[in-house]
């Protein structure tokens, strides 16, 4: 039996009965990251001793029969977003690269209190912008169905180990698709949950309003089991929900009687793959086939979705980023250089120029720090951020697209009064080689066009494997469903997963 | 130049520090004088990924105060990013609220028991809670210094009062910022201590000059680090003056200028400008997604108001009706602070003279609390034994000038009331001692007799000190009576 091929459910019934030790099975997913992540490029750090001593650990309580949590003795790569203590958390930026949290986000203690064996840290865009984990400051992370392709992103890492087989699961975030893409570019499941359904506190922010951590797997109710061990409400995030988790392990299996599906008729238009277009139609065929209806339901706003997005997001970001100064922590530009050169150009000024033309000390340390550690994406969109908060430009702005967002959450309110969840594509193409849109920033955005609008109306989304193209490519079929409707959102995925084999496919690893 | 030539226009800024146990959106303490950098945590110190949570505490504390501050409590509020670059301030913005204040439309009443104004409403535009920013110390050239931050401030609760520019003179800035103060006092919102920061004023001044095209408006003045209600006062003073010169000299008038900040110097009593080269402040506010607004604080306003005991304007009509004292000393009393009330109510009930406990409260007490530089708190003679000695001097077994012995005796010795008499060597006199000592009196005195009996009735005055000087614990009342009754019933010279 090969290890890294098992999903999560079936290697914790091998866990609990003895077939197999967490040491073995981590030994396994650590020679898994060997052979294969120098093309990958997954993960931006393994911690193996760190790794093998906790399984080991684990393996003894199950020894000694001391009572262990869902996920005892499983390996999770975690995307390097989410504080722990101790631990870098770069974000994928020259600014965090020295950075060690003081503490646990609150998805780490759980996945602690888990039993989760904690193998490494995962690859992404910068702060969480881009949809190709190239805005990385650190490495590429390659696609593992064809080298020559970008994973999407900005959890590029996270899905990339699971397509790759050296993990059986992966925490991600998703701002704007940042789950759900990468999912369906590398062929693995993502769940977006609901705004609030999962505790923000220590995922460093991007866009604090749309920002949500969620499970990566490479089966739905894999997904479910990592889902249910991270939610919850959390006293340290206020706007982590209330109530209740459902036990969405135990009944992601239950198919659901009558399900409804809506179609978004403005997502079947121009610029989708005609491949993708008909995985999706095929995939809905197979629903109708298990009982399910159909129904055609419209999103005027949705098209907006796109231009909402990259305004909010940027001006929460421009906010959210102020704080890397280079004052407290995280990288700060040579500072005597800095003064040396401010010196100089003080030389330069003619005797009778105002002086208070040059920066002062602190300002030009502010501007070298942030100029040199941050990568270009991020600039682009502080500087969006900024502009579109600045005086005179905020009601034309940040105002109007406020405005967008709460008409998007109405149609979906109005859609999910019709139908249970909704389906479509999690993507206009499947995965683009690397270098192919570097230089072209609003068609990487287009890339978000079917995913941002459930961010914005803090709705519940999941990408799972519903076929491939021509050249051997994954595509995702994308569902959602209405805020904390998580359990009908999973159960209406695994219908259609175990109708199909898509999700067993592997790539084939050179 | 005298006032006459113009109006003072003032409007001022106050922040106030609320007395709550921990920081507002962590649970970091807000204790005074700590070492550096020790009360803090991932939130205040806003390292990435850590989030705030509102304390509900320092919300309600706000609500308290803008209540009593007369202030409508809209239905909705919510918190707010200030963002601007400063050492001192982690995150890289403040939280605050913008456009939808937890208070607004609020108004105090203020009146000058020296009679130099008549008594003003003056309104407030709105009341608003932020968290504070950490303390830097520095050199501000370059590389000559390092500077140091103390991030324990960070994050402790303001409630920033704003007013209206009603206020007409440094005299009125400095009586509203006195009745904010006892306000604040009597709600126990804060510790109002200017010395540690806890209450900060910040005052916005220009002049109305009339002329013959109508009135000017010279520009507005901000006047920063005051550092007392006496500096506020004398830095409107000054700051007016000057703008009465500078507008002589530049004829500048209110648009002409950006609006200008300057500080206070208190050793040289003089304000003077502050560089303020990055003061094109646009703060970019935005809601803050990282908090919820707190659910319909108007709601609340009926129970805060019920659990409000009763603030300072209400209470000196209150002392006045009910226990007949004039206004000046229901003023004095009622600005001492709740104890001292306290302590005078209880005094009047059990010595049965208000009026007598006003005044020795004005005199004695408050006098002893200056000299021993403490609060009625620390006052050891309890209210019921002051009273017991009230009760004494009102029924004319002890003048005022014996009971004040006593009390000093009782101050320094720590001796209870009867002891403290009995040290003293007071004893009752009896009535026929003391009709023994006046018939000595009167025989030993006939040009005092002669006096009295040509009209000048005061002239009993002498004996009676005559009587003080052989036995200190005569009733001097008692001894001009019977002296006068002894001399009526001698037959005229």
């Amino acid at each position: 039996m090969d290890l890294t091929q098992t999903s999560a459910t079936a290697l914790l019934s091998e866990l609990r009965s003895g077939t197999c030790s967490s040491l073995e099975l981590t030994r396994a997913c650590l020679e898994q990251v060997e052979r294969h992540d120098e093309t990958i490029g997954a993960f931006l750090r393994v911690d193996a001793q760190g790794a093998i001593d906790r399984a080991k650990s684990i393996d003894q309580q199950r020894a000694a029969g001391e009572p262990l949590g869902l996920l005892a003795g499983l390996p999770v790569a975690v995307k390097d977003i989410l504080c722990a203590r101790g631990v870098p958390t770069t974000c994928g930026s020259r600014m965090l690269e020295t950075f060690l949290p003081p503490y646990n986000a609150t998805v780490i203690d759980r996945l602690e209190e888990a039993g989760a064996v904690l193998l490494g840290r995962t690859n992404m865009d910068e702060f969480g912008m881009g949809s190709s984990t190239e805005n990385s400051a650190f490495q590429l992370t390659r696609n593992p169905w064809d080298p020559e392709r970008i994973p999407g992103g900005s959890s590029g890492g996270s899905a990339a180990c699971l397509a790759a087989s050296m993990v059986p699961l992966s925490i991600g975030t998703d701002t704007g698709g940042s789950i759900r893409q990468p999912a369906a570019l590398c062929g693995v499941v993502g769940v977006k949950p609901s705004y609030g359904r999962v505790s923000r506190y220590g995922l460093v922010a991007y866009a604090s309003s749309l920002d949500q951590v969620g499970p990566l797997a490479r089966t739905v109710e894999d997904a479910a089991l990592l889902l249910e061990v991270i939610a919850g409400h959390d006293s340290r995030d206020s706007t982590s929900a209330p109530g209740e988790v459902p036990r969405y392990s135990e009944t992601v299996s239950q198919p659901l009687e009558g399900l409804r599906i809506g179609l978004v008729k403005e997502h079947f238009g121009d610029g989708l793959d005609n491949e993708i277009a008909e995985a999706i139609q095929e995939a809905i065929r197979t629903y109708e086939s298990l009982g399910a209806t159909v129904h055609e339901i419209s999103m005027p706003h949705a098209t907006y979705g796109v231009a909402t997005y990259y305004i909010i997001a940027p001006c929460e970001a421009s906010s959210n980023l102020a704080r890397y100064d280079g004052v407290h922590y995280g990288y700060r530009t040579d500072t005597r250089a800095m003064l040396q050169e401010l010196e100089a150009e003080r030389q330069q000024l003619s005797p009778d120029a105002d002086e208070d033309r040059l920066d002062s000390a602190l300002v030009r340390m502010y501007r070298r720090s942030r100029a040199e550690s941050l990568g270009e994406e991020v600039k682009r969109r502080i500087m969006l951020g900024t502009y579109a908060l600045s005086e005179g430009y905020y009601d034309a702005y940040y105002l109007k697209a406020l405005k967008v967002r709460r008409l998007i959450r109405g149609d979906y309110d109005v859609a999910f009064d019709q139908v249970d969840v909704i389906a479509g594509p999690v993507t206009p193409q499947p995965a683009f080689r690397c270098g192919e849109k570097a230089d072209d920033p609003l068609s990487m955005y287009l890339e978000d066009l079917y995913t941002v609008t459930a961010n914005l109306a803090g709705v519940a989304g999941i990408s799972l494997p519903c076929g491939f193209t021509r050249e051997g490519l994954p595509i995702g079929l994308q569902l959602q469903a209405a805020p904390f409707q998580e359990e009908q959102l999973l159960r209406a995925a695994a219908m259609y997963q175990a109708e199909t084999d898509w999700h067993t496919r592997r790539p084939p690893l050179a | 130049m005298t006032s006459a030539d113009y109006e003072i226009v003032i409007g001022l800024e106050v922040h106030v520090q609320l007395k709550t146990a921990s920081k507002l959106f962590c649970g970091c303490s807000t204790r005074f004088g700590a070492e550096p950098n020790t009360q803090t945590c991932p939130v205040c110190t806003g390292l990435p990924g850590a989030l705030p949570v509102l304390n509900e505490q320092a919300l309600e504390l706000s609500l308290r105060t803008a209540v009593a501050l007369n202030c409508e409590i809209p239905r909705l509020t919510k918190w707010d990013r200030k963002n601007y670059y400063y050492p001192d301030l982690p995150k890289g913005y403040q939280i605050s609220q913008f456009d939808l204040p937890m208070s607004q439309h609020g108004w105090l009443m203020i009146s000058d028991p020296e009679g130099e104004f008549e008594e003003r409403k003056i309104r407030l535009i709105r009341a608003h809670l932020e968290e504070d920013a950490g303390k830097s110390m520095h050199d501000e050239e370059a590389g000559k210094a390092d500077s140091r931050i103390d991030l324990n401030r960070t994050g402790t609760p303001l409630l920033e009062i704003v007013s209206e520019p009603d206020i007409r003179s440094p005299r009125q800035a400095r009586v509203f910022l006195t009745e904010l103060k006892l306000l604040l006092a009597y709600l126990d919102v804060s510790d109002c201590n200017m010395q540690e920061g806890s209450l900060r004023v910040d005052g916005n001044i220009n002049l109305h000059i009339p002329g013959p095209q109508g009135v000017i408006a010279t520009p507005i003045v901000e006047v920063k680090n005051v550092n007392s209600f006496r500096a506020v006062e004398r830095a409107m003073h000054f700051e007016a003056e000057r703008q009465y010169e500078c507008w002589q000299q530049t004829g500048e008038r209110l648009g002409d200028v950006p609006k200008q900040t300057r500080g206070w110097d208190d050793k040289a009593q003089v304000t003077r400008a502050q560089r303020h080269k990055e003061e094109s402040s646009d703060y970019r506010y935005l809601p803050d997604p990282d908090l919820v607004p707190p659910v319909d604080p108007a709601g609340r306003v009926e129970s805060i108001r019920e659990q409000t005991g009763e603030l300072p304007a209400a209470l000196r009509g209150r002392l006045q009706q009910q226990y007949q004292i004039n206004a000046y000393t229901a003023d004095v009393i009622v600005n001492q602070g709740r104890p001292l009330v306290d302590y005078f109510v209880e005094l009047a009930e059990k010595s049965g003279n208000a009026v007598l406990a006003g005044n020795w409260i004005q005199q004695d007490v408050l006098r002893t609390l200056k000299e021993q530089e403490i609060a009625i708190e620390q006052f050891s003679v309890p209210a019921g034994s002051l009273a017991e000695l009230l009760k004494m001097i009102d029924a004319g077994q002890l003048d005022n000038s014996r009971g004040r012995d006593v009390l000093q005796a009782m101050l320094e010795t720590g001796a209870v009331l009867e002891q403290a008499v009995a040290s003293l060597g007071i004893e009752q006199v009896d009535d026929v001692a003391l009709d023994e000592l006046c018939r000595q009196l009167v025989a030993e005195n006939p040009h005092v007799v002669s006096d009295v009996q040509a009209g000048k009735q005061q002239a009993v005055g002498a004996l009676v000190g005559k009587a003080r000087q052989r036995n200190p614990n005569v009733n001097p009342g008692r001894i001009k009576e019977i002296c006068l009754e002894l001399i009526s019933r001698l037959p005229p010279d």
